[in-house]
């Protein structure tokens, strides 16, 4: 596939390869290291051929769709299109929209749940009675299911009648809100972000815990304040892990579709590229419509994946490796 | 934030105890707001459909397993029975793909391993969206929409990548005297594998069969589109206990409940490894 293969981690592969196997290659005989790499393919190759059959080979047949006019009604009425789709697809009046609803459920999810994530890390990170069990309870949001979540959270917490923010607000005499009908967008949003923010916490405390104490302890010696310790120190030695919090995140988030499917069904500025799809196919039953559009969101998510990945990959390796 | 380093920090003063009291409380209060809706979920299911129904809400008052009864009695099992076999079987293959995998790409890098798992990482992060309408035609054609075995099938394809990522990084984390140790003693590349560094890197693959489980379990997009009564799991159930005539709110607490459970239990007992899989090896 396209997105695999375009890009140059080949470069880094050659010029650094993994510290483990440096000093060891240069030693061992040549026939003795072909023999291993041979074992290392052999190894390789059924997962390859697995994800190879799940995920490229339907993304090559999508292609082929998006470029044929065909209408799961007149399935027997199926013919080449040339570029029709893909004119329909920029032409049409959905595709911006979708791609700005996409860009702020996804863009806005990530920043809260980032802010908030980091709030939690911090507050987490010093020892106070039941740390561990406070800890417990703030990942169970990342754990709760996709669909739960958003029924949960569409029926018992935002509800207009019933809803417990409702309630809470009544608390602080401020009118009831109808969020599920008025703001929809800010639904689908709360729901990620509460789904999102353990995540982020987690990356971000594992994170903070990697910092030096002493140092620390040198900088409040040294008469440094609360503040100043953690806008100078933590969060220049946090920067990696919000990188990594930020593009893992986005990458988990870019496909919503759960949220959207089940509070909204795409209603009020909250219809994602992903949900635009889905109903193009299979409830327009447009295949070679929605087969442009798919390919669009593919072409879209490779560029701000690779970029994204590109940043951490060096990170993800080295790391990971490092033993 | 800062008062939390400032704490830390702070030299020691009459009003140190204080604000680290105050710092403390103030924690408690945020775990308690986002841990609410999790508890109310759980304390509505408990409740009669009148009393789940009723504002302001009551937090006196009858509770009985009786919604459990009920939504069980729906017919909520089957569903509960396929998202087993769809999340352990993929899970299991998952597994049997990714270990051996993982151990060719970490243990014995093989040339331009680098753009193998550039190759790995991507397809996790390839929009469903590149595949699914394919895939939906072929399942149709071969009679296979509504087929619990096709939908772990395709949980396979989605979960492999960060099986593989999580994976090598723990063999990475073998140090190299000890493969190299047992090959000296005359072990094979194979039996090196399986007696060596299985064993070492199976903590880890319990944390990687946990995730790609995890994923399998909530997903909602596949099983929603692909499966309508037969092989229908319990995400796309739940939407359905929603009534547009009757109350539903305690059933469907109640059937929430239910479904969350497994993933809820096992994420709490795994946290720890849970994190550094998420973060993909990234984060020890």
């Amino acid at each position: 596939m396209a997105q695999t293969t375009a890009v140059d981690p080949a470069a880094d592969a050659d010029d650094t390869p993994p510290p483990s196997s440096s000093p060891r290659q240069a030693l061992k005989a040549n026939s003795a290291s072909a023999r291993e790499r041979k074992f290392g393919r052999k190894l390789l190759l059924p997962a390859f051929v697995v994800s190879v059959i799940i995920t490229q080979v339907p993304f090559l047949v999508t292609i082929y769709y998006s470029f044929q006019d065909w209408n799961l009604q007149r399935p027997n009425d199926r013919a080449f299109a040339g570029f029709d789709n893909y004119v329909t697809v920029f032409t049409g009046g959905s595709f911006i929209p979708a791609m700005i609803a996409t860009i702020i459920i996804v863009g806005g999810s990530v920043l809260l749940s980032l802010v908030l994530g980091l709030g939690l890390a911090t507050l987490l990170d010093r020892k106070f009675v039941g740390q561990a069990f406070a800890r417990t309870l703030l990942i169970t949001p990342f754990l709760v299911m996709p669909a739960a979540a958003a029924l949960i959270w569409k029926w018992t917490m935002l509800d207009a009648n019933v809803g417990m923010v409702n309630w809470a607000l009544g608390l602080l005499n401020i009118p009831a809100v109808a969020w599920n009908t008025d703001f929809p967008l800010v639904t689908i949003i709360a729901v990620l972000t509460w789904q999102y923010t353990p995540f982020m916490m987690l990356i971000l405390l594992a994170g903070l815990q990697s910092q030096s104490g002493e140092i620390l302890e040198a900088a409040s010696v040294d008469g440094a304040g609360g503040w100043r310790i953690f806008t100078a120190m933590t969060l220049p030695h946090l920067r990696q892990y919000l990188i990594l919090a930020t593009v893992l995140g986005t990458i988990m988030m870019i496909q919503v579709f759960d949220p959207v499917a089940i509070m909204t069904r795409g209603t009020g500025g909250t219809k994602t590229l992903s949900y635009l799809l889905y109903e193009r196919a299979f409830v327009g039953l447009e295949v070679g419509e929605a087969a442009a559009y798919g390919v669009v969101t593919v072409i879209l998510t490779i560029i701000v994946a690779t970029l994204a990945l590109r940043s951490v990959f060096k990170f993800l390796t080295e790391e990971g490796s490092r033993s | 934030m800062t008062s939390a380093t400032a704490t830390r920090q702070a030299p020691s003063r009459l009003g140190r105890k204080t604000t680290s009291g105050l710092v403390t409380l103030f924690t408690w209060f945020v775990v308690f707001v986002f841990f609410f809706p999790v508890a109310w979920m759980v304390f509505t299911s408990f409740k009669t459909e009148g009393a789940a129904a009723t504002f302001p809400p009551q937090f006196v008052t009858d509770l009985s397993l009786d919604r459990y009864r009920d939504i069980l009695g729906r017919g909520m099992g089957p569903y509960l029975i396929n998202s087993t076999i769809a999340s352990v079987g993929s899970t299991l293959i998952v597994m049997l793909l990714a270990i051996p995998a993982a151990y060719g790409l970490s243990v014995r890098p093989i040339t331009r391993w680098s753009d193998m798992l550039f190759f790995f990482i991507s397809t996790r992060f390839m929009p469903v969206a590149a595949s699914i309408i394919p895939v939906y035609i072929v399942l149709q054609k071969a009679g296979l929409l509504d087929n619990i075995n096709a939908l772990a099938f395709l949980y396979v394809g989605i979960n492999l990548p960060i099986a593989i990522w999580m994976m090598r990084s723990f063999f990475a984390e073998i140090p190299r005297e000890v493969v190299e140790a047992a090959q000296i003693d005359g072990a094979g590349y194979f039996r090196e594998l399986v007696r060596v560094s299985l064993p070492m890197v199976s903590p880890g693959a319990a944390a990687a069969a946990l995730i790609t489980f995890i994923f399998a379990w909530n997903e909602y997009f596949l099983a929603n589109l692909l499966t309508s009564t037969l092989a229908r799991t319990t995400p796309p159930f739940l939407g359905s206990v929603v009534d547009g005539r009757g109350q539903f709110l305690a059933a469907l607490c109640a059937a929430s409940t239910l479904a969350v459970l497994p993933v809820v239990l096992a994420g709490w007992v795994a946290q720890k490894r849970l994190v550094r899989g998420l973060a993909m090896g990234a984060i020890k």
